[in-house]
């Protein structure tokens, strides 16, 4: 079992998860305001 | 009558166990209804490649190269990433992100469902996997075919056949791996919260313009992941800008139709014995399902930490369904949430975070192999 392997990967998943969450929460805020930009035509 | 036989003789033992794998794939996707749609070409591509001298592979006959088909379709279709993307551009077209739109919130439990990809990361590597395997092993957990292929073809894996065999087993697998996991880490109290359903309309605009948009942000971000969800987000934009409705049905349909029934053949050259039947192999198995658990882990953990600080409560089965397999998962998830009180139906949220997953899964992908050249 390599564990110096382990802790070198901690980065990674670091970076990783938090560029995600990053990536997803602009997704996020795109759709927000496409649906304030673009709303959808209420039925008369 | 040597020459006949000779070829008998040539028979290892080891081919002889993969047409026993071979045949146990076939069994599943026949009696089972795992995952048909992979499984059983799999499998049958596992007998295909392990007959001696199989004219279905490349082999070296008298110092001259004799190419098989198999070989042939890995070469045109696999080693150069185009089956996956084109199979993408299918399952885009198949995708109604309406439900994801009309509640984006549901978006964060794709990408904390994401979790197990990095922790099996680090788990492979504990394992002495170097880190171009490991990232794709990791990939597993994406819980999504075509990204699997990719990325494991991306790093040249030497295990790409283990891995997409344990990648569309265990997506099969989601209704026996999510919910002993979900039950272990959720009280009785959490799985019963109630999420009524009153979702924003979405406009026809919205629904053209969010596939552009995504391939814009995710493209920026990480530049490896546009084929990718360059790809996805085509099949959905044909799907909806509404004057497409026949490419649109040939993508979902005769495209992703045509696509499965050669992937899962071409595959199989990567479970010939020799490659197939090493220790590793039962290691990934393991590693792969550990990626699927801990994926589910931290969509629910995730939706326990927002409940910390929101006043309408999420029930956290629903983080659980951020896996990428669509639409398993929010069936899973749907299901449970009726069990346990018939009447809190939370199938559109546990779909909203599943497509999310999608979106999610493809960009961790991108991310995984941007962080690791």
């Amino acid at each position: 079992m390599n564990f110096q392997a382990l802790l070198n990967t901690l980065p990674i998943m670091g970076k990783g998860m938090l560029g995600i969450f990053i990536v997803i929460i602009v997704i996020y805020i795109c759709i927000l305001l496409l649906n304030k930009i673009f709303p959808a035509k209420k039925e008369k | 009558m040597e020459t006949l036989f000779s070829n008998v003789f040539a028979l290892q033992w080891q081919q002889v166990v993969m047409w026993l794998i071979g045949g146990i794939l076939i069994y599943l996707a026949i009696k089972k209804d795992m995952e048909p749609t992979l499984l059983l070409p799999i499998g049958f591509g596992a007998i295909l490649v392990n007959l001696p001298f199989s004219g279905a592979v490349n082999q070296i006959a008298e110092g001259v190269m004799e190419h098989g088909a198999i070989d042939t379709l890995f070469n045109a279709g696999i080693a150069n990433e185009l089956f996956p993307l084109l199979l993408f551009i299918g399952i885009g077209a198949m995708i109604d992100f309406g439900p994801l739109l009309s509640n984006p919130k549901m978006l964060l439990f794709g990408a904390a469902a994401q979790f197990g990809i990095f922790f099996t990361l680090s788990l492979a590597s504990l394992f002495n996997f170097d880190l171009k395997d490991a990232a794709s092993i990791a990939i597993i957990g994406a819980a999504d075919g075509p990204t699997s292929i990719f990325v494991a073809n991306f790093f040249q894996s030497n295990y790409i056949g283990a891995i997409i065999v344990a990648a569309y087993s265990y997506m099969a697998l989601v209704p026996i791996v999510q919910p002993p996991v979900i039950r272990l880490i959720t009280t009785k109290k959490e799985r019963l919260i109630k999420m009524p359903y009153a979702p924003a309309s979405v406009s026809k605009t919205t629904k053209i313009l969010f596939p552009i948009i995504i391939t814009v942000i995710a493209g920026l971000v990480a530049p490896k992941s546009v084929a990718l969800i360059g790809f996805l987000m085509f099949g959905n934009l044909i799907r909806e800008c509404g004057v497409l409705n026949s490419l649109s049905d040939a993508a979902q349909n005769n495209l992703a139709n045509l696509i499965t029934l050669l992937l899962g053949l071409t595959i199989s050259t990567k479970m010939q014995a020799e490659q197939f039947l090493t220790p590793e192999t039962l290691l990934i198995m393991g590693l792969g399902l550990v990626a699927f658990i801990f994926d589910t882990v931290g969509g629910v953990f995730f939706a326990k930490f927002l409940n910390l600080f929101t006043k309408k409560k999420i029930n956290p089965m629903v983080g659980a369904a951020g896996i990428s397999a669509f639409p398993m998962s929010a069936r899973v998830i749907h299901k449970m949430g009726l069990k346990e009180d018939p009447n809190n139906f939370l199938l559109m949220h546990a779909v909203g975070a599943n497509v999310s997953g999608q979106i999610a899964s493809v960009i961790a992908g991108g991310l995984i192999m941007a962080l690791i050249v």
